[in-house]
Order: C-alpha cells, then structure tokens, then sequence
C-alpha cells in the first residue's frame, strides 16, 4: 500500500541567515531513509501522466519503482536512458511546471517529488559507485557539436553513445554553458556539473576548448573538414540592455557579466584574480530566475540591501516560485510594478536609479496584463550597484558568419520542428539558440531530437 | 595548452611572446585579439595579435608590465605553457586601398599598428608613421617600420629621440605642412586618440581608433566592454575594437577603464598581485 502522505518529505536547507552569507548548497538532499520515504508516495500509475509531463520523457515510476527496490544503480541507468544530466536537473528543473505539474498525486495534495528523487539518484551513484564506462565502437562518422551547455552536451553523449566520432567546440575556458557560467554555485555546485559533463566526455567525446566557431573556424570549415553532421547549440548568450540613461556608467553591470565574474571567473571566492565590485546597495532589474541568482549572489558578496525591480505583479514573476521564495528568505527586497527611467551617476559611477510605478491594465496577446506607467509617480533609490537581468537573445556571431543559416528577425536559428535541421545542409541547432532563453531541460530534449535525426540520417 | 615558442624583452618594460595556438593562427588578420590565462587560476586577459605565421601556427603577442597576468607572463620561459589562448577575436581591420595613409602609434599602439601597415604597404598605399613614447628605451618596432619603407616621424616626452613632445604636434605639422591624408589610424593611450581625433575631426579626416576596454569573454556575451559609438551602443570585443574614431564618446570608455583601478591595486597590495 502506497504511502498516502499529502505532503512531500522535506527537503533540508541551510538556514536562510547563515546561507545568505555562503555560496555553499541552499538544498542540502534527501538521505536513503527520505528518499525511500518519499519514493513510497508513487502509485505507479498505468497511464504515466508524469511521464508525459516531462520534456525528454524520463521513464519516472520505473526508476521510482528501483528507488524503492534499494536499486540505486538500475535506478540511476534508468534515468539515463533518456536523461545524461539527472544532478543537473533534478536540482533546476522546473518540475512544478513539468513531471510533477501532470502527477497524479497533485490533484490532492502535493506530488511525488520527482526532481527531488531523480537529485538524490544521481548524488548516490555518482558518490558511492566508481566511472563505470561502456565504451561503443567507433562507426567512424565525424559530427562537430557547438556550444558544451546542456543542448551540446546531450547531443554529443546521445551520438556518442551510438558510436560517432564526436567533437565538441567551445569557446570558453570550461564545458557546461550557463550551468557553469550563470547559475550559482548555492543552486548548482559546479563540482557536480563537472562531474556529470565528465560521464558523458568518457564516452569518447572529443573536446576543443577556447574555440569559437565562425571566429576560429567556421561551419563552412568544418564541413570542408570532414564532419558530416554539424550541431550548433550555442545558447542565448547576448545580453539585453534598457537603453535608457546612465546605463553605461561604472557599476552597471549585466546579469550575465555579473554571474560569469563570479561563477566561472570565481569571484565569489575571497583570492580570485577577477575583480568584482558589488557595494552596499544593489539593484536588480527584472523577475526571472537570472533576477533572483544575481540577487542572491549580490546579497552573499556582502551588500546589505538587495532589491529585485520588477514592472510587473508578484503573480507575474517569471522566476520558479521556490526561487523567489528562497530570495525572500534570504532578504531580498522585492519592488514589484516598478520600472527604472534612468540611472543617475555622480563622478562616473551609480548613485541611484530613477524608477516610475506602474499599473497593470488590460491583457495582452500573451495573456498577461500590461503594465502601464502611473502618472506622477517618479522617485529616486539610493544605489551604488545596478544588475541588468531583462533577457538575452542569441549570439549573433554565427548567423553573421554561417551562409545560407536562415534566422528569425529576433536571432534565434530556424529548424524542422521534428528533425532540428536548419536552412543550411548537414547543420542542425537547438536548445536556447533557436527558442531564446528557455529550460536546462528543453535545450537537452533538443540535442538529443537532433542526435536521433542525425543517426536516422546514416543508418537509413 | 598552448606552448611559449619564443620570447624577447624589448625594454624595461615590454615583451614579446610567440605562442603556438593552430586555432588562432590559420585565420587571423590585423586588427584581431587573442585571450589568454596564463593558469588555471588566471583572469581572462586580452591581447592584439602582433604577428602571425600560418606556416609554424603561430601567434605573437606584445606586451607592457603593468600587474599581474603581465607580470607572470614576464616570467614564463621558453618551453613553458599557458593554460588557455582563444582567438582570433573581434573584427579585422577594415584596410582600403588609399592614396596616403597616416599611422600613429603610441607607446605599445605600435604592435597592433604594425600588421595593418604591412598589409597596406602590400596593397601599394603610402604610409606615415608617428611613434610616440615617453623616451627613447620604450620606441618598439621602428625598424620593423622602417623595413615596410615608411616615412618616421618620432615624438618623445623627454626630448631623448625625436620631438620633445607629442604626437599630436607632429601631426598639427603635418597639416600645416599641407599633406593630405586619406585616413588616420590611431592606436595608443586613450587619451592620445582622444587627442588625436579633437584634430582630425573639424578637418572631417576618417580616423580609425583601437579600443581596449576591459573585457570578459570575448564572445558578446557579458556586455561589459561596451562603448558608446555616435548614438549606437557597440561591444568591443564582436563589433571592435576598431572603430570610427570621430563617433567614439571617448570619456566615457576612459571612465569605463578605470572601474577596477582600486581593486588590481589592491590585489598588488595584499601580495595577490606580484610575486
Ligand atoms: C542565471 C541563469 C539561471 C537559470 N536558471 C535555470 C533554472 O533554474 N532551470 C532551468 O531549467 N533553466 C535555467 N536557466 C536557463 C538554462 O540555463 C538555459 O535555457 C540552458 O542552459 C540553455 O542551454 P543551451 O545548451 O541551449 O545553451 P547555453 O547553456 O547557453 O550554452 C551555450 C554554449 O555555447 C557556447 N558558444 C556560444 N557561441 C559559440 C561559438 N560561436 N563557438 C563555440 N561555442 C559557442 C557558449 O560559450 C556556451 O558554453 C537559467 C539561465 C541563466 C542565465
Ligand atoms: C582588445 C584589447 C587589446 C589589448 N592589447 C594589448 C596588447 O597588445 N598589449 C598589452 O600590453 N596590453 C593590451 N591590452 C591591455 C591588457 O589587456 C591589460 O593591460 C591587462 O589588464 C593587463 O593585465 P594585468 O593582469 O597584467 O594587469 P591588471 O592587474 O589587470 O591591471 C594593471 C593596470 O592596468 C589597468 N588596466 C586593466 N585593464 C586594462 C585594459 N583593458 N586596458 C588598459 N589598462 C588596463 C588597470 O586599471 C591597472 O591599473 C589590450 C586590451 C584589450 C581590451
Ligand atoms: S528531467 Fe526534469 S522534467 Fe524530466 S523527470 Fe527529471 S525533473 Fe522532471
Ligand atoms: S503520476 Fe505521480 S504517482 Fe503516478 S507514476 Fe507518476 S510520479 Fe508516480
Ligand atoms: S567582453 Fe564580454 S561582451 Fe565583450
């Protein structure tokens, strides 16, 4: 008989005033006890709606089922058989969107903490079972990857799991795109981004780091070079600015600049080499998930006031719910239908940003209500930090450089929905590049749809 | 890793390093940076390309002391290593056949100078070089220039080579004189372009500018070298680092380059910076 619990078991967390003051995990797992605990509370449902509701189709109640046979392993390859990140996401999936939403628990009460469990199966293999490998024999066909984020990474491990001769390009210093760069230490420990990216490089992945394609080579190039596929998964990674006054002062920074000096250029640590200059008073422009991590990244650098402004309501928040209730935790103040006019500087540096109030008025196309300036209700803060988290779009560099590589006005790259080929022969694309900025978890569901069109296309 | 091939000091305070980089070497042009850490614990430093030899893949760097990537770099060896070195970055030099063109080059301006000229002076243009610096020890590939058959002209701010004085007086000269100019490439100091493009502006002579704001990536993704060009936001390092130089809001790329002033001083300070 299944565990009728309403409630999914706790997870345990660092206490909010202690955690806002280290860049160690909020979240701290399951135990073997929990997880069995809460793995009890799947029914295992016939018709699998939860299944349905994840985007690479996790094979969920059998890998439940294994959980709760103390089978961690058979569980763990489960998972994998359609998931090559579970650490990853079972810690950053938008589960209330997506498994959890279609569970069937949740029509009363909460339900099985999918993500929850999926984290905690991953943990314990990748703690307590040495790299297993099975290496597939080389089929000999060369496909080139651009970009290492979670659309790359699930590309070349699903092909290379088929026996391709894989390369990845990319043009950073380290693998793992935004899951490196962006998404903070506290949320994502990029020791076990590191070590997940590693089980799918062991499979016999090649990997050119500090190469950026259309600049170092092109896909023109690389074509001529023999690679007979060419998947492009180079995120959205060009940062979108207010244009209004005072943005170019000292002390504007974009989310993404603000994150990559202290994710991957380690400033959040006290001997790094990269500067980073946060100050006693910070604004955060924007609701999203990138909104709450440079927030709470701020806050942990040492600035007392944090604040989150936002030209919405609360309900409009972009950001997952669990985000924007850890940041108010922790002490970050949120102005909602707030929107900044200009920034004002004082010797070249911000000394306070102009906002305007707003309202919401009718709904648009979107369906959410538009927010509309209040007529005399100007007003100055006080800042000496303002973090610009509004949006980014694609990286215009390859369009720019990629003859014959079709793309939508707004930049993202056009493909068969089914297949993820592009307007150019032999190249494909997908996560962030061809949605904008989107899920660790879609961007993965995308390399590996081109991986399996790809492989159709040489085994036909 | 990308293995140091040869290395030279220039002067007291100016190196030039030859690295091996094959993915940086078989596509750049003038005008074109490379990043580099020198470790695994190393910030994201930029750097023009000097030279190039396709043939050995090979990329030559020119460099001035000034903290601590520098500073390590200056005590690498031959045979040694640096952990990363991504390229060729930015736009390449937009070099047109023109009847005559003038190049200055302040301090090490010279080294990203150097490439454009020789490309020019392959495609038959004329060219005039003013080198300035602040004395005789720290003037870097006069011959190099020399060798391209251009016309030198030297400014010192000691008087020990050349004019006692600035660029900008020789360039006032030459204007004087009634030369004219089809264009004027200017790479130095900030405040030497600065100075430079307040004289060739009323006169409505192009002047191409190389700016070196700070930088991240590299790739367009942080946003943080951004510069203001006529009323266009630009990045630096995708849409750069040359540019118009009579659009550029030049006080607002020297206050940008000061952001981090406190900090590397700082770094210097508390023994993170040399060792
Ligand atoms: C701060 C932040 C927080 C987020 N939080 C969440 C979350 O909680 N949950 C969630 O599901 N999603 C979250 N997201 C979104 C998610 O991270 C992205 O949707 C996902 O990473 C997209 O994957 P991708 O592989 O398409 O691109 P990216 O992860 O952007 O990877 C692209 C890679 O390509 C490289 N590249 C780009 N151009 C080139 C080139 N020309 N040559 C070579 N390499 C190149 C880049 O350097 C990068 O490494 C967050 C995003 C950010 C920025
Ligand atoms: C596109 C580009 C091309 C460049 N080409 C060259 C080159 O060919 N040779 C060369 O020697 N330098 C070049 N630079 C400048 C070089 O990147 C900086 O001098 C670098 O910061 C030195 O690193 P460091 O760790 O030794 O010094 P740091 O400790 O970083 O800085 C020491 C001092 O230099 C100042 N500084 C920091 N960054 C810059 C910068 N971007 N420009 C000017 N001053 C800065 C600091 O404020 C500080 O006072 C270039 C910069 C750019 C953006
Ligand atoms: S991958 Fe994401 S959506 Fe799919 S089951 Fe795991 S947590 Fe749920
Ligand atoms: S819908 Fe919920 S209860 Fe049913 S199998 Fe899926 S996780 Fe288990
Ligand atoms: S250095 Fe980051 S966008 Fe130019």
């Amino acid at each position: 008989m299944a565990n009728m619990s309403l409630h999914k078991v706790e997870m345990k967390e660092q206490d909010p005033k202690i955690r806002n003051q280290n860049f160690e995990e909020v979240a701290l797992g399951y135990t073997k006890e929990e997880a069995l605990e809460e793995a009890s509370r799947c029914l295992d449902c016939k018709q699998r709606f939860c299944v349905a509701g994840c985007p690479v189709n996790v094979p969920i109640p059998e890998f439940i089922q294994a959980v709760l046979d103390e089978d961690f392993l058979r569980a763990y390859e489960i998972i994998m058989s359609e998931n090559s990140l579970p650490a990853v996401c079972g810690r950053v999936c938008p589960q209330e969107n997506q498994c959890e939403n279609k569970c069937i628990r949740g029509k009363k009460g909460q339900p099985v903490a999918i993500g929850r469990l999926e984290r905690f199966v991953a943990d314990y293999v990748m703690e307590n079972y040495p790299d297993k490998i099975d290496k597939v024999e080389s089929n000999g066909i060369k496909v080139a990857v651009v970009g290492s984020g979670p659309a790359g990474i699930a590309c070349a491990g699903e092909l290379a799991k088929k026996g391709y001769d894989v390369t990845i390009f990319e043009a950073l210093h380290e693998l793992g795109g935004v899951l490196i760069y962006g998404i903070p230490e506290f949320r994502l420990p990029k020791d076990i981004v590191r070590k997940e990216i590693k089980k799918v490089t062991d499979l016999g992945v090649k990997v050119r780091k500090n190469v950026v394609v259309g600049r170092s080579i092109t896909i023109d190039e690389l074509i001529e070079e023999g690679f007979e596929a060419i998947f492009i998964g180079s995120g959205a990674g060009l940062p979108i600015f207010m244009n209004i006054e005072g943005e170019n002062l000292n002390g504007v920074y974009s989310a993404n600049e603000f994150l990559t000096r202290a994710n991957l250029m380690k400033a959040y640590l006290p001997d790094s080499r990269t500067p980073l200059i946060v100050g006693q008073k910070v604004a955060v422009v924007g609701g999203g998930n990138v909104a709450m991590d440079a927030a709470r990244t701020a806050k942990r650098m040492g600035a007392k006031e944090v604040y989150i402004i936002y030209r919405r309501g609360e309900e409009e928040l972009p950001a997952r719910l669990e985000e924007v209730h850890h940041a108010k935790e922790e002490g970050i103040i949120f102005k909602l239908l707030t929107n900044p006019t200009e920034i004002l500087g004082e010797d070249g540096w911000v000394k306070a940003i102009k906002c305007i109030e707003m309202e919401l008025g009718e709904a648009d196309e979107s369906g959410r209500r538009r927010p509309q300036p209040k007529p005399a209700s100007e007003h100055v803060l006080d800042m000496d930090t303002v973090i610009i988290a509004i949006g980014q779009t694609p990286n215009p560099l390859l369009r720019q450089t990629t003859k014959g590589l079709d793309t939508h006005d707004w930049g993202g790259i056009i493909v068969h929905e089914d297949t993820m080929e592009t307007s150019k022969e032999k190249v494909y694309a997908g996560g962030d590049a061809v949605t904008g900025a989107a899920t660790v978890i879609l961007a993965m569901g995308a390399g590996k749809k081109a991986a399996i069109a790809i492989d159709k296309e040489f085994t036909r | 890793m990308y293995e140091i091939i040869d290395k030279k000091v220039l002067n007291s305070a100016v190196e030039l390093m030859v690295v091996r980089a094959p993915f940086v070497a078989r596509r750049c042009e003038p005008g074109q940076f490379i990043i580099l850490r020198v470790d695994e614990e190393g910030e994201r430093v930029p750097f023009t390309i000097a030279d190039f030899n396709r043939e050995d893949e090979t990329v030559t760097i020119i460099y001035q002391i000034v903290g601590h990537t520098t500073e390590v770099l200056s005590s690498m060896k031959v045979g040694d290593k640096l952990c990363d070195f991504v390229g060729p970055l930015g736009k390449a030099s937009e070099l047109k056949k023109e009847e005559r063109v003038l190049g200055i080059a302040g301090g090490l301006g010279a080294a990203p100078l150097y490439p454009q000229i020789r490309k020019l002076r392959e495609m038959g243009v004329e060219c005039d070089i003013i080198i300035g610096s602040r004395s005789e020890e720290f003037i870097i590939l006069e011959e190099s220039f020399r060798g391209l058959g251009c016309n030198i002209s030297i400014a010192t701010d000691d008087g020990s080579k050349g004019v006692k004085g600035f660029v900008t007086d020789i360039l006032k000269d030459k204007i004087n004189q009634g030369i004219k100019y089809d264009s004027v490439i200017a790479i130095g100091p900030l405040i030497m372009m600065k100075a430079v493009v307040d004289i060739t502006k009323p006169l409505n002579i192009p002047t191409t500018v190389s700016l070196n704001p700070i930088m991240v990536d590299g790739t367009g993704m942080c946003g943080g070298c951004r510069v203001s060009v006529g009323d266009e936001t630009k990045f630096a390092c995708v849409d750069g680092p040359e540019f118009n130089g009579l659009l550029v809001d030049f006080d607002e790329v020297i206050n940008r380059q000061g952001i981090y002033k406190k900090e590397e001083e700082h770094m210097c300070k508390i023994g993170l910076g040399g060792k």
